[in-house]
This record gives structure tokens, sequence and C-alpha cells, in this order.
């Protein structure tokens, strides 16, 4: 019970130190600002992977449709930039000035109602976590509450995402259409788009990630993290000890979709951009990549393997730009085959040992009393 | 003494034997710098781009991967071509061209990332690159904000400018008045069928012919339908022009939609040679993949095509061809593309500097004498002045040309009373 109640066993305290240290400080003081801004891009996809460990990982919901609620986000903040940026003397070459240049190539001469919201930041932050809150809430009351689990689950969030593809492209006049919003520029006066304040977007965004860590770190300690790992390992034993499964699940979800959220946000913030490419199915699939190459089991594997894949993504398409995609693909395939816990499995399998022999063979000769056998981490 | 003389009497025959030459179109193609010791570094570049004494470096930024590399492929090539040719005859104030191929993945916000990579780390003195406007969307903030030059060769809906862009295709009153003109006085067309894929540009481009079918030529639009990008099913809408029998089908369907919509209007019976049918996007390319002998007949609305009967083209296509296989073919956005490097040149020796500032000052009034499309100018807008022409599709997959505008076009990015 001691040992359970610590925040971080040693293993996790070593990796929250290490990627703190890499992304306070190693990588600002090496990056120049416009690959600091990519590494900022890359940190995007982290909260989508850290919500896929606490949904897919630890409570066995997969969710083929995360880029649904990073697209919300997203676009919650994309709008609220979007009208900061067509003020009226911005937009004067248009038929009618003041609204977003899409609008007006579609012939739209009014701001639609359910965009006046989006003058105020206070509403856009609290739509940020609401909107696709709210909508996960939804759909997953509505496929839960009927024990819809499983692959049929991941089908149904897979369509959402085409649903929600389909609807921006097809509402350009409203959302931008495939173009999606571009040219972002300030966030209440202040321009987003010069060195230093992409430098500051970074940090707030590492903070922020870190926060949700510490959120997802938390829901994993508690009973509740407990309760999700034994529902994905037998569901009816859970249920039959009297516990609502669905809320759990539902739970989850909503967790996920927030995270996600937040990272869409961030993106929208450290881009400049917001465009249903990032809503629709491909880019869903890969978000669950990202968290399966890191290892869906692990915080810190998932969000390395966000970070690690993008850069792979980045570098691989600048030396080889007709064949990055073979290597990408080539890549994620050698991945899945010889290493299905990713490559935090690749770490606690091989480099883990080591460091504990050595921890170990200190111990025993300090002489101390060791019973550190069963850490905090729920049995995977 | 006697040398001064010689000297005064030869450097104006010379003087005149250079300019004599410079007239000749084809010595555009010949360096002017490889005359003359190539000026210093620092005098041409005062911003920091990657310029050094024997090289400078260029970006082109296309989708070499994903859907839009069909496309797009063309456009690399033609600008790799002009490259290679401008280098073999002497580069840019004395200087080669080397450039950094980055690809955009047919995903806009890559085409941004990747726009700011060649801005930013690589510091090139342009950008050949973006294909559809959604790409040009997303890169046009990014060199604007670090004071970029992009030369973007695709036909598009125009309702932009930029001191940082030259667009070296057609915008949408260029592409399309005239062909409305030529079809409503040659075939007496009064009633006009809209179809469309949805999204910006085809869209901006039917408000248009619409304002100019309604207001200008007294005609009547009796449809206008859009579907999704990538859609493969036209029964309905060909249902609907059996019914309400157009004198002319106007369409701007983009991408693979265009093999199953033609292939489609075949099997329903709508014969191309008695249903006139006016495109503004099927070039060459389109019709690699849709068949020669499901869209003969057709109109296409286009300022290039590959079969135009002047010295520059012939050169250009053997070039083209030499460098890239028999098979290939050229469309209207390829020869866009091909002219990007070349009207960079021409204004980088017009403005004596690669700074962006000059050749964004220098490029209106730049003109290109071997165009393949015959002449092109550059316009203050940073449009380009340019002939408008319509073809007729044959079996073998080229298009006849039918008629041409006796001037070039005005462009009109802001056309009044079209908006």
């Amino acid at each position: 019970m001691i040992i359970n109640s610590r925040f971080f066993n040693r293993s996790e305290l070593m990796g929250f130190i290490a990627l703190a240290a890499v992304l306070f400080v190693i990588l600002p003081l090496t990056l120049d600002v416009f690959r600091l801004n990519l590494v900022a891009k890359y940190l995007t996809y982290a909260f989508v992977a850290l919500g896929l460990v606490l949904c897919w990982g630890y409570g066995g919901i997969l969710s083929l449709g995360q880029g649904v609620f990073f697209g919300l986000g997203g676009y919650c903040m994309a709008m609220f930039l979007k009208l900061e940026a067509s003020s009226v003397e911005n937009t004067k070459i248009q038929s009618t000035p003041g609204i977003p240049d899409f609008m007006d190539w579609n012939q739209i001469t009014a701001l639609p109602l359910f965009w006046q919201p989006f003058h105020s930041l206070t509403f856009t932050i609290f739509a940020i976590i609401l909107v696709p809150g709210l909508f996960a809430l939804i759909i997953g009351t509505a496929m839960f509450k009927r024990r819809v689990g499983g692959t049929y689950f991941a089908i149904i969030t897979q369509a959402v995402a085409a649903i929600l593809t389909i609807l921006i492209v097809g509402q350009q006049g409203y959302t931008g259409g495939i173009n999606g919003m571009t040219d972002l520029r300030t966030l209440k006066g202040w321009d987003i788009r010069p060195d230093h304040a992409k430098i500051i977007l970074y940090f707030v965004e590492v903070v922020l990630l870190f926060a949700c860590i510490g959120i997802a770190q938390f829901i994993r300690l508690t009973k509740l993290g407990r309760i999700l790992v034994a529902m994905r390992e037998q569901e009816d034993r859970v249920r039959f000890s009297g516990y609502s499964v669905a809320n759990f699940k539902i739970f989850a979800f909503c967790m996920a979709a927030i995270f996600a959220a937040i990272g869409g946000a961030m993106f929208a913030l450290n881009v400049g951009f917001m465009s249903p490419s990032f809503v629709g199915i491909v880019p869903s699939i890969e978000m669950v990549i990202y968290t399966a190459v890191g290892g869906r089991m692990s915080i810190f594997g998932a969000i390395w393997g966000a970070i690690l894949v993008n850069f792979a993504k980045t570098s691989l398409s600048e030396s080889f730009p007709q064949l990055w995609l073979f290597g990408l693909g080539a890549l994620f395939i050698a991945v899945v085959l010889a290493f299905p816990n990713g490559l935090s499995g690749l770490w606690a399998d091989y480099v883990q040992p080591r460091i504990d022999q050595l921890f170990a063979s200190r111990r025993a000769k300090a002489g101390w009393n060791d019973n550190s056998v069963a850490d905090g981490a729920p049995a995977e | 003494m006697s040398d001064e003389a010689n000297k005064g009497l030869l450097s104006p025959l010379r003087r005149k034997l250079l300019m004599g030459m410079a007239a000749v179109p084809a010595i555009t193609m010949l360096p002017r710098a490889s005359f003359a010791q190539a000026p210093a570094t620092s005098a041409v570049n005062t911003t920091g781009l990657a310029v050094t004494d024997t090289e400078v470096t260029v970006g082109i930024l296309h989708s070499a991967t994903g859907t839009m590399a069909i496309s797009e492929t063309g456009s690399i090539q033609a600008e790799k071509l002009a490259i290679e040719q401008i280098n073999a005859a002497g580069g840019v104030l004395g200087r080669k061209i080397k450039f950094i191929q980055e690809d955009g993945a047919s995903d806009w916000p890559t085409f941004a990332e990747k726009a700011k990579k060649l801005l930013v780390n690589d510091k090139v003195a342009a950008i050949m690159g973006c294909w559809t406007s959604a790409s040009r969307k997303a890169v046009l903030p990014v060199v604007e904000q670090y004071n970029g030059m992009l030369y973007y060769p695709t036909f598009y809906e125009g309702l932009e400018q930029s001191k940082n862009v030259i667009y070296t295709g057609q915008e949408a009153t260029q592409q399309i008045l005239a062909g409305l003109n030529w079809i409503a006085k040659e075939k007496g067309a009064k009633s006009f069928f809209f179809i469309g894929s949805d999204y910006i540009w085809p869209r901006t481009s039917n408000k248009i012919a619409r304002k100019h079918v309604e207001n200008v030529l007294k005609g009547k639009v009796v449809g206008e339908e859009y579907y999704a990008l990538g859609s493969t099913q036209f029964n309905s809408v060909i249902n609907k022009i059996k019914l309400t029998k157009p004198d002319v089908i106007f369409t701007d369907v983009v991408g693979g939609s265009n093999v199953a919509f033609y292939k489609q209007l075949k099997a329903a019976g709508v014969d191309l040679a008695k249903q006139p049918l006016l495109t503004i996007s099927v070039t060459e390319d389109e019709i690699d993949g849709i068949g020669g002998e499901n869209i003969a007949g057709a109109y296409a609305c286009m300022k290039y095509f590959q079969s135009l009967d002047n010295p520059n083209n012939k050169a250009f296509v053997s070039a083209f061809k030499k460098m890239w296989g028999e098979k290939t073919v050229i469309g209207d956005v390829t020869q866009a593309a091909y002219l990007g490097p070349w009207l960079w040149k021409l204004t980088v020796e017009k403005a004596g500097s690669f700074d962006v500032d000059k050749i964004a000052a220098a490029s209106p009034g730049v003109e290109f004498k071997g165009a393949p499309e015959g002449y092109v100018r550059v316009h203050e807008n940073h449009h380009l002045w340019s002939k408008t022409r319509v073809g007729r599709a044959k079996l073998d997959g080229q298009f006849e040309l039918i008629y041409e505008t006796a001037d070039l076009v005005e462009p009109d990015p802001f056309p009044k009373g079209y908006q």
C-alpha cells in the first residue's frame, strides 16, 4: 500500500525526468526555432497518444476516430483565431469585409450564428474542452450503454470520422471546406507567427502536456485505473462485481477525447492552420499507430512514439521525397512485428532489467532491505 | 591609338550584334551573364539567401506522393527541365541553379511546413510549387511572413494577389470568358448546365461563368450541380442533363472523378460530337486516365495544348520527351510550371539581384518570348497576360486547336461585376 501511494515508481520517475529534461532543456537549447516549432507540432499528437493510452491501452477501447476530437478542438481554436484575423481592415478587399475570407468566396454575407460566440476567448477555451467532451459523451453513451464494443465500436468511430470530414468539406461556406482555415495570425492581439511567439507557445504546450500526463497518471493510480484494466481483461467479471462497465468506458473515452482536443487546439496555435485532413480516417489511424509504436500500455512510451514517428516522417520526407512513404511503412511493420508492445516494450524487456540489475547489485552491496516487488503499475 | 579606333568601331557593332541576337527568341536561352563576369554575391544578395559565387538554390515544392502526385508530377518534371536548360545556358547572373525538392504529400499543412523549411532553413531564393488552391492557401501566409517568392503554376479561381507570388497559370476570367463567348457565338448556345467538383475553384469559376452567361450572353443556366472530390457516381446528373437538354454542358470536375464522369456520359448515350461540352478542367494529363475514346469531341478551354504549332513549343515538347520519356504528355499546368524558373531567371536579370523585394518590384513587364504557349508578360498584379484557347479532344488524347483569342487576355483576379 505504501508503494502504491507513490505517484511514480522508479522507472516511471526516470521516464518522467528524461522526458522533462529533453522537452524543457535539451530541445530548446539545441534546436533552432523552425525545428522547435516542428517538435511543438509533433507534441500535439502526443496529447492524442496520451488519451489513447488511457482509453485503448488501459480501458481496452480501440477508437479509430480520435481525429474527430483533435479536429473539433482545433476547429474551435481556429474559429476564434480566424475571426480575429478577419477584422474589417484586414479584409477590405472582400465584398463583405469583416467575415472570414472563405465565407466571402461562398457568397455568405453575414457571420453565421454559431460563429458569433467564438469572438470570446473564454468561450473558445470552454468550447475546446466541452464540445469534444460532450460529443464523446453522446457517442460513448449511445454505444457503451448498448454494449457495443470492440471491433464494432472501432468501425463506428471510423464512420464518425468519415462523416465529420464530409460535413466539413461539404459546408465550405461555414468551415472553409477542403482548404481549411488558413492564415491565422493573432491571439488577443498577440502575433502568434514570429519566432519568440513560437518559443513561448512551445513551452505553454509542454507545460500543458505535463499537466495532462499528471492527470493520466493520477487516473491510472486510483481505483478507477484499476477498474479500467480489470475491464479490459475480464469485462464480465467486473460487471458481475456490480460495477457499471459502460460508465467507466464512457469516462475513459471522454478523457481521451478531451486530451485529443487540447492537442488539436495547440496544433491550430502552433501551426497557424486547421484543415479536414486532420479529422478523417487516415490521420485517426496514424494517431493509433503512434501509440502502438510507442507502446499503448505506457504513458511515456506513447508520447515518445508520437514524437519519434513524426520526426521520422519529417526527416525521411526531406531526404527521400519520392520514397519516404515506403520507408515509413516498413518502419511500422518492423516495429509491430518485432516488438508488439512498441518501443516501451523494448525498453522494459531489454534496457530496464539492466538498470534494475545495476541498482540491485548496489543495494545488495549496501545491504538494503529491499522488498520492491509489486510496484504500482497495473498488471500488464 | 589604332587600338582605340578599333574599339570605338567594334563596341557599337558588338552591341548591335548582341541586340540583334537578343531579338531572336531562342537567344533568350543563351546566357547574357556568360558574356560578362558574374556580379559579386554581396551585391546581388543583400538578404542572406542561399546564393554563392557559383550557385543559387531554389525550392521545388509539389506532391510527389498522395492523390495529387498524378497531377503534380508533370509540374515537377517541367520545372526540372527548365532549370536544366537554364543551367546549360549559363545559369542566372552567372550562377548555376541548384534545387532542393520537398514533398507536399497532397497534404496542405505539410505544404506549409515544407515551405517554411525551404525559406527558413534552406534560404531558397524562390519556390516553384503548389498545385491545388488549398496548398497555395496554406503556403501563402508562410511566403508572406518570411518574404519568399512563389511561382504558382495552376489555373485557379482568382480573388488573390500577393507581392510574394507570381501566378503563371490563368485566373478564372482569363480561362472562362473567352471560351464562353466563343461557344455562344459558334454554337448559338443559350442554355448551360454546370457540373463541378465541390470546392472553391469550381464554385468560383461557375459563379463567374453564371454571371457572364446571364448578364453578357443573355443566356440561361438550367442546372448547377456539385460532387464531392473523388466522387464516381454521376448517373443522376446525367439524367438531368438528358431531361433539360442544355445547349452546352460546362464542367469543372477535377481529378479522378473525370474518368467516371466521361465514361458514364458515354454509356448513357450522350454523344459529345452532337452535344457540345466545354470543360475547364481536362488537360492532356487527365485524358491519359479518361481515355481518348471517351472524351473525343469535347471542347477544353485552356491557354496551352501540347499540339500547339509554334517553334517554341516544338522545341519544348521534344526536350520534355527526351528528358522524361516518349510516353509523357504535357498539359496546360505543366507548361505553366515550365514558365516559373524562366520568368524568375529573367526577372532576376532584369532586377540585377536575387533580393525578393527587388524581384517583386521588377516582375511587372517581364516578358518571356521563349514560352511554349507563345509569348507571356507579367502584369502589375503578378498574373500573366496570356491567350485563351479552345481545343477539341481527339481520339489519340491530344487536342486540336479550334480557336484562340487574337490578343493576350488581361488577368483580372478581382473581376468587377462577377463577384
